[in-house]
């Protein structure tokens, strides 16, 4: 059953990944990136990751999807977007990654099986959000200020940076 | 019957290339972004099947500090593109050489 849901979710993820890349038209690109997330969540949930399923909805599917899909919206792009000439240098780079990969593939097995669980783990794993709240607010505290530095940093950066003629609005 | 933590690699590898080779090979700005949310939505998964493996709860966090990083980096990403729109009247990339020497 486990391995059903892997395969469906897997397949759908490699699908549209493929999809997203090749994709002339960037809202049909963006929309294959929706459907990526939405099974990507669904990967976590059977990972037990709840609760990053639901932040991985919200987040990416919910706020930077939608960024993307305005900004499409906004620019009116015309349909001349073709493949890049440098797609030598594409796979200069990719075919060796591709080749290790597979070398990899065959040179190894399967991975051992994780240790089962004690009881003071399945204890922690049962309530996903509050012991992904707990290890943030103290092991990871500093980091989590920082990430919120980031943010305000990133919001007023993006406001600079797209605002309309900035440095000339003294003149009428 | 659980999955072995490779298969969850090699998944996490086919989409982390598929992002390389988008970012390669498009010509369209926004495009490029939507192949570096490949990638670290690969990383993402990668995370996530270790917390699981290794039964630690840092790696969930990590993602979260990741989904943090990518939420910015598509701010300023498609402010810079507006303005670039601005500036050329296009957002192909070849476009733009403005630094190159």
């Amino acid at each position: 059953m486990a391995q059903l849901f892997f395969g469906y979710f897997a397949g759908v993820i490699a699908l549209t990944a493929v999809l997203v890349v090749a994709l002339r038209n960037p809202v049909y690109s963006a929309l294959a990136l929706l459907v990526l997330f939405f099974h990507v969540a669904g990967l976590y949930v059977t990972l037990h990751a709840e609760f990053l399923a639901a932040v991985q909805l919200i987040v990416y599917a919910g706020a930077i999807l939608v960024l993307y899909l305005f900004v499409v919206m906004l620019l009116n792009l015309k349909q001349d977007d073709r493949y890049h000439h440098q797609w030598r240098v594409a796979a200069f780079v990719c075919v060796p990654l591709l080749l290790e990969f597979l070398v990899l593939l065959a040179g190894n097995g399967v991975a051992p099986q994780p240790s089962p669980l004690t009881d003071e783990q399945t204890a922690a794993a049962s309530d996903n959000t509050m012991a992904i709240g707990t290890t943030l607010f103290t092991t990871y505290l500093f980091p989590f200020e920082v990430a919120s530095l980031i943010l305000l940093v990133a919001m007023i950066g993006a406001i600079i940076l797209a605002k309309r003629d900035i440095g000339e609005g003294g003149q009428p | 019957m659980t999955i072995p933590i490779s298969y969850y690699l090699i998944l996490s590898a086919i989409v982390f290339l598929t992002g390389v080779v988008g970012v390669l090979i498009r010509r369209n700005i926004i495009a490029i972004l939507l192949s570096i949310e490949l990638m670290l939505n690969a990383t993402n998964i990668n995370f996530v099947a270790f917390s699981e493996y290794l039964q630690d709860m840092g790696g969930q966090v990590f993602v979260f500090f990741a989904l943090t990083v990518a939420a910015a980096e598509v701010a300023v990403g498609l402010a810079i593109i507006i303005a670039l729109h601005r500036a050329k009247d296009s957002i192909n990339i070849e476009e733009f050489n403005l630094l190159k020497w």
